[in-house]
């Protein structure tokens, strides 16, 4: 890990968006009274999911505020944890596993790929479409080598298919996440080895399978009852503090106001969770809507890929 | 070679529905009431019984480890922690559970809090598992609106589950880092003595568990001490999951019986070392800190906590990470030791300097662009690490290089060798890690 | 009492003792860089390794309770080896880590010569080098105007960011980012916002934070040291003072632990610089409406001239806030031998009376008492402000738990959590009359009642006291905390440099067409109307000297041997370190001399003599760093509290008394803070 810094450029403010207040009031709710501090690293990471996926310094503050912590403690946080991105990455944030793992399976031709197309490590490509990263193991050395773009895994990569998502995501096409080659997960490629009196040895053909229609189904109603549950906890001092200094800011613009270039100022507020549906919706310039990035009715839409 | 009937994870590849429903039509939450009705010493004693020991790498027996929770104190709550920082490089196991498998984790939170008295339970995910973290947080909100948990569950254990993230630190994998980063702080370890199980999560008594541990616990429970406990060698029982990957044909995930031998699990599961077993050069056999076995010794190894011990090396979190004779092994144990340099906490000084240290030297290695001596003196800094360290990652950064000198002295030796007789000024590698 | 082999030798000490206060206490060196006995323990510079007999590795002995240490096979008592070929290697080691990325400036580094890490490099050390790779570089950060950052030199201990979070309170440091690129700094290169943030440099056991105003100015083995006593605020920290040739160097805390522990104030260390600028350093008269230089004989004729031209009844003399027991005891021998009883030591216009008797004017629990009290109220003042250190005192004690804070008064954040009653007497009734929090305090077994002087510098100052008292009377227990803010006051009460009954006041002194001939010794918070004529004895250049008529160059505290009492009524002697610049003098010498020409001749050649004199007039004198215990008498009728809000004595902290405005350091701290407490008001 390097020195890491805030970015040069820092928009004026950070507000929360009201999904994600109020998705960040369950948070510290979650955590006994008077340890509201729990709840910093998601409400960091909510933070930069809504400022398209990097931290600046106002979100720092204002979370430090809504904690009542010091910003230096905040800070350090944020410094301390490498997946909160200090300064702007591209709209296709490629995080890239290099430990030995990955390595032994063929990062190497992963990282060429990525220097040739993208470009140098942590800078953005001209059209701010990409930017990429080597990142430390990231748990999926059964599908080595790997990436993680924005919020998902691509797995069992090679130069071609990596060539490939990457035109498909430049092009705006679907792309598939998971395996590249086929494998729903960690299983051993051209057929069980285990399990089979339940999935057969096709992993499709055994009573335990579950036809696709079943389970890619949304289940609205877990979903549902999700939100019942966090709206029952009883609003603890913490929250109820928060929702008093929400108050106390009614001036505040709610959308941060852009300084640096490479900002956009049509960005809305809306979160990165979908970002991999960029693809099929550039981001730039539409207005999504700003569903907390927890809520699990977006689990849904990754079932159906995953097992279609 | 484990039935299918013996197999607790029956979902691991998530050909299954994952959902409540789905988990229970495989025996999950099924007589979770009955379980608890048994009381907390019965938990206790069976799971000692079975002779589980901790999945999360450092084989501490689990049932002691519950044993060891302080009487309920009203004013001093306790709590479980599940540890799902799954971070260690060749590890992945914990990540098929919480996205194929969440509910058997859930019913095993319930359980294990039911039999250390705790009433609230947090799960730390890795960060980068998002889905995997939606996944789980959707399979709570399903037990809460089935009413499996919460205050007044149908089980009779009032028990409340919630999950929370990190945010991209392997150092959080250790168990009082990981409390530290769950309090809101940056995930330093903490001195121990006082052990969480005294003074854990916001000062109050805690145990903190891997995953699997926890998952496999209502299984145990529901079929018997000494069913988990007839499979494997003596100190060694049950089965575990192994996550094989590198040089192997098909590197999967799987669950088998421990003790199993190296070739027949790679045989029966992997599709066979790429190339043939002549080609294998050396496997890490439990995840990247534990020093690597060269070919001849792991081939008809058990695959055990002791018998891997043995070998001066160990199970760790039986994530077997296979090298065959292509690999460059210094540069892989170099990227190993730039991993540990990169997740240092920082807190301690042999660690915090000592890991730069012999990555910097192994880099010079990996080319040759070094003197031979160097090699010892890169075994004393390893050992100067060693032991001095507050939490393991030091004896972890250090064990992968012994054992890359232990085995492979002459590897280097060559490479300094070739690069004395040809001396250059670029570097041979094609890809040099971040550019430090 | 437990016992514990150590090194072959058994000692019996206290269960909780660490390994390392047990290996010290068996008389075991143990080398640390992290650990500090007023900190919490952070074990991570591994330096302090020792060997514990059945523990499979080397254990931090600063981390490890003796409690914790299990008994041999047999039940013999655990043993401890910290000279071990096991822990010598481990050390060793330790040291090459920590010098492998510290540079080798020692030759231009401001620590060397006082450098812990230097010293321990000398026995844990190697003299080569194995390290072949680059040094790591680390930005400098800026950390405010008082302590200057080297961070290469940086060996994380982390001692600084647990001073500012557990001692000062104010959290301003951190390390961000991790492992061999962690860094120590601020939130992004702000100043730190303590008046204590000094101390972080004393805390450095290298040279990577240094007291800024000190760089480069001086090597240790330069300087004489003598310690003595600050007179910032009405403390009375213990200091030692660093002096070369004729200048003060730097000034560096002393360990009290009835005091100041081992704090100080960023004041009373970067004052220094003030002692140098603005000095009064010849005699002046005023001729046609200028200053002039003069000689000590015109000057002194001048004076004899007006005092002969009045009457007793209207010569007077008012003393500041930094005057020493000794100087204020010989100028009311002078005066009174003038024939006036005219004096008063409280330019503030503070209404305590020795006549109420001692404990109505003293800090009663004691500074080292606050760790004993249970609830804690404080009346007109800012302690952060008034006495940093104390307040870092009840900050201790409220880290502890269980400890009720309120506050009257204006608000502030006294970087602990204290409740806010309101502004003013109306609040302070409702209290006292068990109401609100005036419940917590009826509770309470040892409540303070901290009353400051922006409480007391009012009409109605005795019914606050009356009631304050009250409020913190217990059994076996006065809770009365008077919080002073002049170094000179108690000292001053206790000799009675007070008005005869019914004689007029400091304020009333200095009123248009009151006297005829005022004497100010060193009183520079105090308007004094035109009419009078002034005759100003000070060190420095300030608002007294501006009124002077007359001019007589005396002594800073730093150039005198003198007593003085603090809050708590404790005597403490501060010592002569260096010299009055130019003609100046030591003021009891002047008042001396100047009692010859106006024909009181003052019955003492020697300081000596004046303390005699001073010791048989007040017996408690003599007893140095002792608090003599005095009645509470206050009268029976106090009158009505009044209805405006306290408003509190020190508003400025960096520049409440002459020497500090003279600073140009305070200025700049001054302006900080201002700047500070404008943006938190936006």
């Amino acid at each position: 890990m390097s020195v890491r810094r805030l970015a040069d450029e820092q928009p004026a403010s950070f507000e929360f968006s009201p999904d994600n207040l109020r998705w960040a009031q369950a948070q510290i709710a979650k955590y006994p009274e008077g340890r509201q501090a729990s709840a910093v690293i998601p409400l960091l990471w909510q933070a930069q999911k809504q400022h398209d996926y990097w931290l600046p310094k106002p979100a720092i503050e204002k979370v430090a505020d809504m904690l009542g912590m010091p910003y230096i403690r905040v800070l350090e946080i944020a410094t301390f944890y490498t997946m909160f991105n200090l300064s702007p990455v591209g709209r296709n944030f490629i995080q890239m596993c290099g430990t030995t793992p990955c390595m032994l399976r063929g990062s190497d031709d992963i990282k060429a790929v990525l220097k040739r197309r993208v470009g140098a490590e942590r800078e953005v490509s001209p059209d701010g479409a990409f930017s990429w990263l080597e990142v430390e193991c990231l748990g999926a050395c059964c599908n080595a080598p790997m990436v993680q773009i924005n919020d998902d895994y691509y797995e069992d990569l090679t130069a071609e298919n990596f060539e490939k998502l990457l035109d498909d995501l430049a092009a705006g096409r679907p792309v598939r996440k998971g395996s590249q080659t086929g494998r729903v997960t960690s299983e051993p490629a051209g057929g069980l080895t285990s399990l089979t009196s339940l999935y057969g040895v096709d992993g499709r053909s055994g009573p335990g399978c579950v036809s696709a229609g079943g389970q890619s189904a949304p289940d609205h109603a877990a979903a549902a009852s999700e939100h019942a549950r966090q709206d029952q906890k009883p609003a603890e001092p913490a929250a109820a503090r928060l929702a008093q200094e929400v108050a106390e800011s009614p001036g505040k613009p709610r959308q941060p106001v852009a300084e640096s270039p490479r900002e956009r100022t049509e960005v809305p507020v809306g979160e990165h969770g979908q970002r991999a549906d960029a693809a099929q919706q550039p981001r730039v310039g539409s207005v999504q809507q700003g569903v907390p990035a927890d809520h699990p009715a977006k689990s849904a839409p990754a079932d159906s890929s995953k097992t279609s | 070679m484990l039935d299918d009937k013996d197999r607790i994870f029956t979902n691991l590849y998530g050909l299954g529905d994952w959902r409540l429903r789905g988990a229970q039509s495989r025996g999950a939450w099924d007589n979770t009431k009955g379980l608890i009705e048994k009381g907390k010493d019965w938990v206790i004693e069976e799971m000692k019984a079975s002779g589980l020991r901790g999945r999360g790498g450092a084989g501490f027996p689990t049932g002691l480890k519950w044993s060891f929770m302080p009487k309920p104190d009203p004013a001093r709550p306790s709590y479980l922690v599940v540890n799902a920082d799954e971070s260690e490089p060749g590890t992945c196991k914990d990540r098929e559970i919480m996205r194929n498998d969440p509910h058997l984790l859930i019913e095993g939170c319930m359980i294990a809090s039911f039999a250390m008295g705790a009433h609230a339970c947090y799960i730390y995910v890795r960060g980068e598992y998002i889905q995997e973290r939606e996944r789980l947080q959707a399979a709570v909100d399903e037990c809460y609106a089935a009413n499996l948990v919460g205050r007044n569950n149908v089980n009779g254990w009032p028990f409340d589950i919630y999950v929370h993230h990190g945010a991209g630190a392997y150092i959080c994998g250790e168990e009082t880092a990981l409390l530290e980063s769950l309090e809101g702080k940056k995930g330093m370890p903490r001195l121990k003595p006082p052990f969480p199980a005294n003074m854990g999560l916001y000062g109050c008594p805690t145990t903190v568990n891997n995953v699997e541990s926890i998952a496999v616990a209502p299984t145990i429970l529901r079929r018997g001490a000494g069913w988990f406990a007839g499979f494997g060698a003596k100190n060694n029982t049950g089965t575990k999951l192994f996550c094989v990957s590198g040089h192997v044909n098909t590197p999967c995930n799987v669950e088998e019986v421990m003790s199993l031998p190296f070739r027949e699990l790679i045989e029966r599961h992997c599709g066979g070392i790429r190339g043939g077993w002549d080609n294998l050069l050396a496997v890490i056999p439990g995840g990247s800190s534990v020093p690597c076995v060269p070919a001849h010794e792991i081939i008809d190894a058990a695959m055990d906590f002791d018998t891997l011990r043995g070998l001066k090396s160990g199970l760790g979190t039986a994530a077997v990470i296979v090298l065959d004779k292509s690999t460059d092994i210094v540069r892989a144990i170099t990227r190993i030791s730039y991993f540990y340099k990169h997740e240092s906490c920082g807190q301690c000084t042999p660690c915090r300097e000592g890991t730069g240290w012999m990555w910097r030297v192994l880099t010079r290695m990996c080319e040759g662009r070094a003197q031979k001596r160097e090699i010892d003196m890169l075994l004393e800094v390893s050992t100067q690490i060693e032991g001095h360290t507050i939490c393991a990652l030091g004896d972890a950064a250090a064990w992968p290089v012994q054992g890359l000198i232990r085995h492979f002295r002459h590897e280097i030796e060559k490479r300094i060798d070739d690069y004395a007789a040809n001396p250059h000024s670029e570097s041979v590698l094609p890809y040099g890690v971040a550019a430090e | 009492m437990t016992k514990i082999i150590v090194d072959g030798k058994e000692v019996d000490v206290p269960a909780e003792y660490t390994l390392l206060q047990a290996c010290e206490e068996a008389g075991a060196e143990i080398p640390r860089f992290c650990f500090h006995e007023r900190l919490s323990i952070a074990g991570n510079c591994r330096m302090c390794l020792v060997e514990l007999k059945g523990a499979p590795k080397p254990i931090a002995s600063c981390a490890w309770s003796v409690k914790d240490c299990r008994p041999g096979p047999n039940g013999e008592p655990p043993s401890v080896v910290t000279r071990s070929p096991t822990v010598r290697k481990a050390r060793n080691g330790v040291m090459e880590f920590l010098l492998i990325n510290h540079p080798l400036d020692c030759p231009i580094c401001d620590q060397g010569g006082e450098c812990d890490l230097q010293d321990q490099a000398m026995a844990f050390g190697v003299d080569t080098s194995r390290y072949a790779e680059n040094k790591r570089a680390v930005e400098d950060k800026y950390i405010g105007p008082l302590v200057r950052t080297s961070m290469n030199r940086c060996i994380h201990c982390t001692r600084c960011v647990r001073f500012t979070a557990e001692v000062a309170g104010t959290g301003d440091m951190g390390a961000i980012g991790r492992g061999e690129d962690m860094e120590i700094t601020t939130y992004l290169e702000s100043a730190m916002g303590s008046e204590l943030q000094g101390n972080v440099a004393d805390l450095c056991p290298v040279g990577a934070l240094l007291p800024k105003p000190y760089a480069f100015k001086a090597r240790p083995w330069e300087l004489a040291k003598t310690e003595s006593i600050d007179v910032m605020d009405a403390l009375g920290s213990a200091i030692r003072i660093d002096v070369r040739g004729r200048e003060v160097m730097r000034i560096l805390p002393r360990v009290n632990d009835d005091v100041n522990e081992e704090w100080i104030s960023d004041k009373t260390r970067q004052v220094v610089d003030g002692l140098k600028r603005q000095r009064l350093d010849r005699p002046y008269l005023r001729r046609d409406g200028k200053l002039v230089p003069a000689s000590w004989g015109e000057a002194f004729a001048a004076i004899a001239a007006r005092v002969k031209a009045t009457t007793p009844a209207r010569i007077g003399a008012i003393a500041g806030d930094l005057a020493s027991v000794e100087d204020m005891f010989a100028l009311k021998a002078l005066v009174g031998a003038l024939g006036s009883q005219n004096l008063d030591c409280r330019q503030d216009g503070v209404k305590l009376d020795p006549a109420h008797g001692r404990a109505s004017y003293l800090f009663n629990p004691t500074i080292a008492g606050i760790e004993q009290a249970d609830a804690v109220l404080i009346i007109g003042s800012n302690p952060r402000r008034e006495a940093p250190v104390l307040n870092a005192r009840i900050r201790k004690r409220w880290r502890m738990g269980g400890l009720p804070v309120a506050l009257i008064g204006e608000a502030a954040d006294l970087t602990y959590d204290c409740q806010y009653l309101g502004a003013g007497p109306d609040t302070l009734a409702d209290v006292a009359a068990g109401r609100g929090f005036g419940e917590i305090l009826a509770r309470a077994e040892r409540p303070l009642i901290l009353v400051g002087q922006g409480a007391l510098a009012r009409p109605d100052a005795l019914a606050i006291l009356a009631a304050a008292a009250k409020l913190g009377a217990r059994g076996g227990w006065n809770g009365l905390a008077v919080l002073h803010t002049a170094a000179s006051r108690v000292g001053g009460l206790d000799i009675g440099f007070t008005p005869a009954a019914g004689g007029p006041d400091a304020q009333a002194m200095a009123g248009a067409g009151a006297l005829d001939v005022l004497f100010l010794l060193g009183a520079d918070e105090i308007d004094v109307a035109p009419g009078a004529f002034v005759v100003y004895q000070g060190t420095h250049g300030d608002r007294g000297a501006h009124r002077a008529d007359v001019i007589l160059p005396g002594a800073a505290y730093t150039e005198k041997s003198g007593l003085y009492v603090n809050t708590e009524g404790r005597v403490q002697m501060a010592d002569r370190a260096n010299f009055p610049p130019g003609d100046a003098r030591e003021d009891w010498a002047i008042l001396r001399a100047l009692s010859d020409t106006l024909g009181a001749r003052l019955p003492f050649d020697s300081l000596g003599a004046l303390r005699q004199a001073l010791f048989a007039a007040h017996p408690h004198m003599a007893r140095i760093d002792a608090i003599e215990p005095g009645p509470l008498s206050l009268p029976t009728t106090v009158g009505e509290m009044g209805k405006s809000g306290f408003v509190g004595a020190v508003q400025d902290f960096y520049l409440t008394n002459p020497i500090a405005r003279a600073s140009a350091v305070m200025a700049e701290c001054s302006a900080l803070a201002k700047g500070r407490l404008q943006q938190a008001a936006e």
